[in-house]
């Protein structure tokens, strides 16, 4: 195939980390492409509403919205080139890119590269949580907050962390109903934290709204407890959740169960390239190990955002900033160094906060202690526990092999949904550590892609045929 | 990519289309209508569909789970391409088979 033009960056990733590190690089002059598989910049957390339009400027109230409709202003107004609805599938060496994007397959090169891939969820298994009715707590927050639509009208939050709260904050202003929220967290963690919490007065009192929506509905509150079953034929209609350690459990009835228990680090692009990551538990699992300007051992290749360690929206900002004057730097153009030594200060400033939420949504050992034999784990190839555990009595020792001999991590989502709860429970089962363990290797395609949309349209007539050498 | 399966873009409903508005499509050749705005899984999720497809190995109902594309879970054959159900807008016209692959 045919070199694609390069440009002096491409950033992957169009949430706070990427669209920031786009428009730092920019606004020194560089020639930067933005791509994103979705529709408009934001990223997940300030994703752009359905009904809302950037030349028709609506008041917004809820912050993340404001944030959103602010960066994608500011980005339509900045020199940044942007390609949404491109699904990256491949990222090579020097730096191709290759996506499929709305008019199909394409292909960007770059000097330099800013992945800003963003965070997934991480979702402990139970059983029936392949039922349809149960979706992940960000997939709520999208559908509540970018499509105004409900998930269920009766719909029990659970997990762990600040998504919580928002999720059936954000249920009943729509006007559903919140049957219960099952919170993994003991109370007592929760007050524990609340001081290094209350170091962002924005988001605390952000937080106090939620609480207040939530007890003014006197919806139950389970704290230290989780979802034991999901029960239903062909969707959730009934949940049984129970006290973690123990104790009576609750039948809940419900139309949907939104279920999330912290974020796991984007590191699909960071395996593929094989650049050097490290296992960080606080920060969500793997993520790549980068400079102070977040620069991986690759030269050239930044990692930002959450997609390089889970620390929320603020701290992604300010890590792509910061690498996108890097970037200005390395390629010897002039930017303002004060406003990079202003950028480390915040950097520096936003640790605590964000480790103190980073803590509450981090994995614990226990949650797959006693997962049952017969969950399914990997939800594509329709993999159980007693599989997995079947493996390791035949001898499997690491995440690679296990994945040889049983398919989980095989199917169409990458391994993506399964990979950060298989590793946990091999490191458990094998008592090992996690870096022993190991992570899946990166392969592409990132995304499925056919065939069909990779070639286009094609006619024999298109084959180059060479000269007939002279007789 | 061409049809009635691309995804959102700036012409898309994702962007466009109000809360409200609805476009007429068949659902496994049932006509019905479904709310235009936003994702063809979060608005089959509005008209009461949840099960989308059933599992390869086990044949167990599957829908919608992550809607942010990564999952694959919403991946059905909508105008006869299998594509992420949580990633495209409806579509005046649309035919949405409730399968996967096979």
């Amino acid at each position: 195939m045919n070199e694609p033009r390069k440009h002096d960056l491409i950033v992957i990733g169009a949430g706070p980390a990427g669209a920031h590190a786009a428009m730092a690089a920019a606004g020194c002059g560089l020639d930067v492409l933005l791509l994103d598989e979705q529709p408009a910049a934001g990223g997940q957390i300030w994703r752009r509403p359905s009904s809302s339009r950037v030349d028709n400027q609506p008041v917004r109230t809820q912050p993340d919205l404001a944030h959103g409709d602010a960066l994608r202003i500011a980005l339509a107004a900045s020199s940044v080139t942007c390609a949404f609805g491109h699904r990256v599938w491949s990222v090579s060496d020097r730096y191709r890119v290759d996506t499929l994007g709305p008019d199909g397959a394409a292909a960007f090169g770059a000097r330099q590269l800013v992945v800003a891939a963003g965070a997934h969820e991480r979702i402990i298994p139970f059983g029936g949580w392949t039922l349809p009715g149960v979706m992940g707590l960000a997939a709520a927050t999208i559908l509540l907050k970018a499509e105004a639509r409900l998930p269920g009208q009766k719909v029990v939050v659970a997990g762990r962390g600040p998504l919580l709260a928002a999720v059936a904050a954000g249920v009943i202003a729509k006007g559903g109903e919140v049957v219960a929220i099952v919170d993994r967290t003991p109370q007592r963690e929760w007050l524990a934290s609340v001081p290094a919490l209350a170091s962002q007065p924005g988001q605390l009192k952000q937080g106090a709204a939620w609480m207040l929506a939530i007890a003014l509905r006197r919806v139950p509150i389970l704290f230290g407890h989780r979802i034991q079953e999901a029960l239903g034929t062909d969707s959730v209609s009934r949940v049984v959740a129970e006290p973690i350690g123990g104790g009576a459990r609750r039948l809940l009835d419900c139309d949907a169960l939104v279920v999330g228990d912290g974020l796991v680090p984007g590191g699909d692009i960071a395996r593929l390239l094989r650049i050097a990551m490290r296992h960080d538990r606080r920060r969500g699992g793997w993520v790549p190990v980068v400079s102070d300007l977040f620069e991986s051992d690759r030269a050239g290749l930044y990692c930002v955002g959450d997609g390089a360690g889970v620390r929320g929206a603020a701290m992604a900002t300010i890590s792509g900033e910061i690498a996108g004057l890097a970037v200005v730097a390395r390629l010897g153009r002039a930017f303002d160094a004060q406003r990079m030594s202003g950028l480390k200060q915040r950097w520096r400033k936003g640790q605590r906060f964000s480790d103190a939420v980073a803590e509450v949504m981090a994995p614990r050992p226990a949650d797959v202690a006693d997962l049952r034999h017969d969950t399914v784990i990997c939800r594509c190839e329709d993999v159980r526990l007693g599989e997995i555990d079947g493996a390791l009595a035949a001898g499997a020792v690491d995440i690679n092999q296990l994945k040889h001999f049983t398919r989980c991590g095989m199917g169409p989502c990458q391994g993506r949904m399964c990979g950060a709860i298989i590793e946990e429970l091999l490191a458990a089962r094998l008592e090992k550590t996690r870096e022993a363990v190991g992570q899946w290797t990166g392969r592409p395609p990132l995304r499925p892609v056919s065939l069909g949309d990779l070639v286009g349209e094609f006619s024999y007539g298109d084959i180059p045929v060479p000269e007939p050498a002279p007789l | 990519m061409t049809g009635s399966s691309e995804p959102f873009s700036e012409h898309g409903n994702w962007v466009k289309g109000m809360v409200g508005v609805t476009v007429s499509v068949t659902v496994d050749g049932e006509a019905m209508r479904l709310g235009a705005h936003g994702s063809v899984a979060g608005a089959l999720l509005e008209a009461g569909i949840r099960r989308l497809r059933a599992s390869p190995r086990d044949g167990a109902p599957r829908g919608a789970f992550c809607f942010m594309g990564a999952c694959q879970e919403c991946a059905i054959f909508i105008d006869g391409r299998l594509v992420q159900a949580c990633l495209v807008a409806p579509r005046e016209g649309m035919s949405i088979a409730l399968a996967g692959v096979p």
